[in-house]
């Protein structure tokens, strides 16, 4: 049996009671939630095998010496038992306080915040601006919107190429500098151009996004709020600070968070901007890749503490930020 | 000054303010000839951003020779589709569109199917771990592929799955599960509640109630499940280049990237394989996108 649920509160009905026996609690519990877990099965499963277990097992490669050289593996007919060993937290220790560590691993982290920082701020400020301005009643509207859904139609790996031809040393946006007799910078070598490149590309492949899921928050403010507000006489400042950003609050609390989780874990744009050139301008999830499967030999066990540090960094944070919804009466709704 | 906005606004709302006529002449939106231009001058400029490279490559894809990109200026006067039929006749285009069929419908297939079951307990049934579970299902969008692409690598060696279609969609549904979910949770909670007890009222079981009312009212959210899970298995690449090793099981995501060393970079060829993947790509997505937005915010516009 499975129950109804109060839809305002989302409460059970009938709750609480007296608590019974543990044995009774989880008999009770079957009989009256099995639907429920027969239905989230599937999904446990999936997650459970594809996700969790590996993960688990990750976590148990960050606490050896694993490395493609001795790991198990099967060359031709022979099998290779794996050789390496347990130990213990000398990864961690290496990875956050080891001798360049700095080079290894705290600057690609400062380098990930920066990037997560400057996108997300871009994209959602560009983002809100555009939606601002395609909310307006006018002619050529939906044209606008089509054209500025582009970058997120296009796949990603294939505008990315485009970038590259048009970052190219001599390429399009160069030859246009050099019209212009302004400096031409080695976009794809220097390393300053190579993470202004990178913010650039991923600004303009995130845009769309923000802008239409603002705009659909846009929509769904009631009309009538502006007209009471106009009415009592509220400027076009008013009207936006008192207006229209409460009313996108929920949407933007989500968007953003989406947002700074998927670029803290942009993998594609990097990786395809740069391949295994520019370790400067790796964030910690393209470095982390390009140590388990960029090098040889492949480093597992330091690719895997990677894994689990960013994965650490992204709860925390996002723990963080449901709390400090939570503070200010919010409700995050994915 | 927020709450008299919310008080008035309530205020005025009682009043029948949709039916009466409006009397001023310049309606909601609409502004002098000095801000309409300053936008259409805005948004002119964003556009030109936005389809600029896109744009480039498929002017790129015209020129004849790998260096065109450049001097650009030459492929005005030796413009051809050479690239198109090369690319189409003599190299793995087919086998890739092949691959990319088979991953990404078995992807969305699988992924809405068992989305859409979790969607609705969540949606509809409070079990204990209920929270747990919605955590857990946001949890998996945080972990980074570099964390698990190691582990799953040995697992999916370990299981025969490396370079198989099957291991491919099985790991990009791991992806995209647990979004489908949440966008189908805001979707179920869309669709009244009564309907589901009128079914449980005639004998309907909780499963039953799903499959036969609920499912085909969700018809539209499905869809938008169906698209993201298309649209995110299509785009996915560190997966793909992973565990995907022979040529011939390439989806376009590596094999786009295999053209630059395997045919000498030759730039034009890949330009028009680009715009060859693009093209169905994104008419597919103009179909769908306002579907896809109104999916993707539903449960944010709401709050």
């Amino acid at each position: 049996m499975t129950v109804a649920i109060d839809r305002a509160t989302g409460k059970r009905r009938g709750e609480p009671g007296p608590r019974p026996g543990l044995s009774r609690r989880i008999r009770y519990g079957y009989q009256k939630h099995w639907y429920a877990y027969a239905m989230i099965a599937p999904v446990a499963v999936v997650l459970g095998v594809l996700v969790f277990y590996p993960l688990v097992y990750g976590f148990y490669l960050t606490l050896t010496d694993a490395n493609s050289l001795n790991s198990a593996r099967t060359i031709g007919v022979n099998h290779i038992d794996a050789t390496y060993k347990f130990i213990g937290l000398d990864n961690y220790k290496d990875v956050l306080f080891g001798q360049l560590s700095y080079d290894r691993f705290w600057s690609h982290f400062i380098w990930t915040v920066v990037w997560t920082v400057v996108c997300v701020t871009l994209h959602y400020t560009i983002g809100l601006g555009l939606a601002l301005l395609l909310n307006q009643k006018f002619r050529g509207q939906t044209l606008y919107r089509v054209i500025l859904v582009l970058p997120w139609a296009v796949p990603t790996f294939v505008t990315v190429f485009g970038w590259r031809f048009m970052l190219a040393d001599s390429g399009i946006i160069n030859a246009a500098l050099h019209t212009l007799h302004l400096p031409q910078p080695q976009w794809l070598e220097d390393t300053f151009w190579q993470r202004f490149a990178a913010i650039m590309v991923n600004t303009w492949c995130g845009v769309p996004f923000m802008m239409l899921s603002l705009l659909g928050g846009l929509q769904a403010i009631d009309a009538s709020l502006y007209e009471a507000a106009e009415m009592d006489g509220a400027s076009a400042w008013q009207r936006f600070r008192y207006v229209t950003l409460p009313g996108l609050r929920s949407v933007s609390s989500t968007v953003v968070l989406l947002g700074i989780i998927w670029t803290f874990n942009q993998f594609a744009i990097i990786f395809l901007l740069f391949g295994n050139t520019a370790p400067d301008a790796q964030i910690l999830v393209t470095w982390a890749y390009q140590l388990g499967f960029g090098q040889q030999p492949r480093d597992f066990a330091q690719s895997a503490t990677y894994g689990i540090l960013l994965l650490a960094i992204l709860i925390v944070f996002t723990s963080f930020y449901r709390r400090w919804l939570n503070r200010n009466e919010q409700q995050l709704a994915i | 000054m927020s709450t008299t906005t919310v008080e008035t606004s309530s205020a005025v709302t009682e009043r029948p303010v949709a039916g009466a006529p409006r009397r001023r002449v310049r309606r909601r939106g609409e502004h002098g000839p000095v801000a309409a231009l300053a936008s259409h001058a805005l948004l002119v400029v964003a556009s030109l951003i936005a389809f600029f490279p896109v744009g480039w490559l498929v002017f790129l894809s015209l020129g004849p020779d790998k260096d065109d990109y450049l001097h650009p200026g030459q492929i005005w006067h030796t413009m051809t589709l050479d690239n198109y039929s090369f690319v189409l006749q003599h190299t793995s285009f087919f086998d890739w569109l092949k691959s990319t069929l088979i991953v990404v419908g078995g992807t969305t297939l699988i992924g809405v199917l068992i989305a859409a079951t979790t969607g609705y307990a969540v949606s509809r049934m409070r079990f204990p771990g209920y929270r747990k579970f919605m955590w857990l299902l946001l949890l998996t969008q945080m972990f980074p592929i570099a964390v698990l692409i190691v582990p799953m690598y040995q697992i999916m060696s370990n299981l025969g799955l490396i370079d198989t279609y099957l291991g491919l969609v099985l790991i990009n549904s791991t992806t995209i599960v647990p979004y489908c979910a949440w966008l189908l949770k805001g979707y179920f909670d869309t669709i009244p509640f009564e309907i589901d007890e009128a079914g449980r009222v005639d004998g309907l079981t909780p499963f039953g109630t799903f499959v036969r009312l609920i499912l085909p009212l969700a018809k539209p959210g499905l869809a938008v499940a169906a698209f993201y899970a298309f649209l995110t298995a299509f785009g996915e690449v560190a997966f793909a280049s992973t565990f995907m090793l022979s040529d011939d099981h390439y989806t376009f995501a590596v094999g786009l990237q295999s053209f630059v060393s395997e045919h000498d970079a030759q730039r034009n060829l890949m330009a028009a394989t680009a715009v060859l993947i693009a093209i169905p790509v994104s008419a597919f997505f103009y179909l769908v996108q306002k579907n896809l937005v109104t999916g993707l915010t539903a449960g944010g516009t709401k709050g």
